[in-house]
């Protein structure tokens, strides 16, 4: 694990499918400060693409990592403003 | 020479004044062209009720609010049936005309094969976790997404507005649908 960041929530949406981990990462952001980290745990493989993309085409928020564990996959999402 | 500017030069010059108002005019129009464009918006058109088909639009909905997007979803004919409160726990999938079940068309014409096809669907759909179509819808309309049902549809089935899930707008028309997708950076019609 990086220690580059502090981690504020941790979302867990394992066993759900697209579009829920990023349906959910969404609200569980909104629910956050600027500056504060979100952690996600899900098991969906797409969720590496999807998080990536929809962070990526979203404004005010920014992917600071993302990790591929061994049936968990692990996003760490900013808010930014 | 006098220091003065000429007010009302001869033959067709604008004066000042009109070349003032019309920089106002134009200041206007422009503030008024990029003011609401930081939005992005995405209109669909939903008219199938099938369960495989109600799945895209709502989908999209709920992925493009994540990112922000104002969503207009406009349900006509058998997509009216994915606002249905019953309906929409009901909806079918076809056993005939997809080529990729795995029965041939001759069976899956036989009476009781859709219920057959729909079950195993359904079972997928909850053996994967994926999302129910009224759970998409629920989060969707949390999300701001505006459903609208087809008036004309409407009365054509013979459905009644209070029939439809809250949030649900009622009493619009292709109009509506129009203007939204005149608006819109991303149109579809599933």
């Amino acid at each position: 694990m990086s220690a580059e960041f502090d981690i504020t929530e941790t979302l867990d949406v394992k066993g759900a499918s697209c579009p829920m981990p990023v349906v959910k990462t969404k609200s569980a952001i909104d629910d956050l400060a600027k500056g504060e980290v979100l952690e996600v745990l899900a098991t969906d493989p797409g969720s590496m693409s999807d998080i990536d993309g929809w962070a990526s085409g979203t404004d005010g928020v920014e992917l600071v990592d993302q990790e591929e564990g061994d049936d968990v996959y692990k996003h760490y999402v900013r808010k930014t403003e | 020479m006098s220091t003065d500017t000429p007010d009302a030069p001869a033959d067709d010059t604008p004066s000042r004044a009109e070349l003032a108002a019309r920089v106002d005019e134009l200041a206007d129009a422009l503030a008024e062209a990029t003011d609401d464009d930081d939005t992005k918006k995405m209109s669909i058109i939903a008219t199938k009720g099938t369960l495989d088909m109600a799945y895209p639009p709502l989908i999209l909905a709920s992925t493009a609010a994540a990112f922000g997007y104002e969503v207009t979803v406009f349900h006509t004919f058998w997509g009216l049936d994915i606002l249905h409160e019953e309906q929409s726990k009901n909806l079918k999938l076809s056993s005939v005309g997809n080529p990729n079940m795995p029965v041939p068309n001759a069976v899956a014409a036989l009476p009781g094969m859709d219920r057959v096809t729909t079950k195993m669907m359904e079972r997928k759909i909850e053996d994967n976790d994926t999302a129910s179509i009224e759970e998409l819808l629920e989060t969707s309309l949390d999300m701001g997404v505006e459903f609208q049902a087809c008036q004309m549809t409407i009365d054509l089935m013979d459905y009644d507005e209070n029939d439809f899930y809250d949030g649900v707008t009622t009493g619009v028309g292709a109009a509506t649908a129009l203007q939204d997708m005149a608006d819109a950076d991303i149109q579809l019609l599933v």
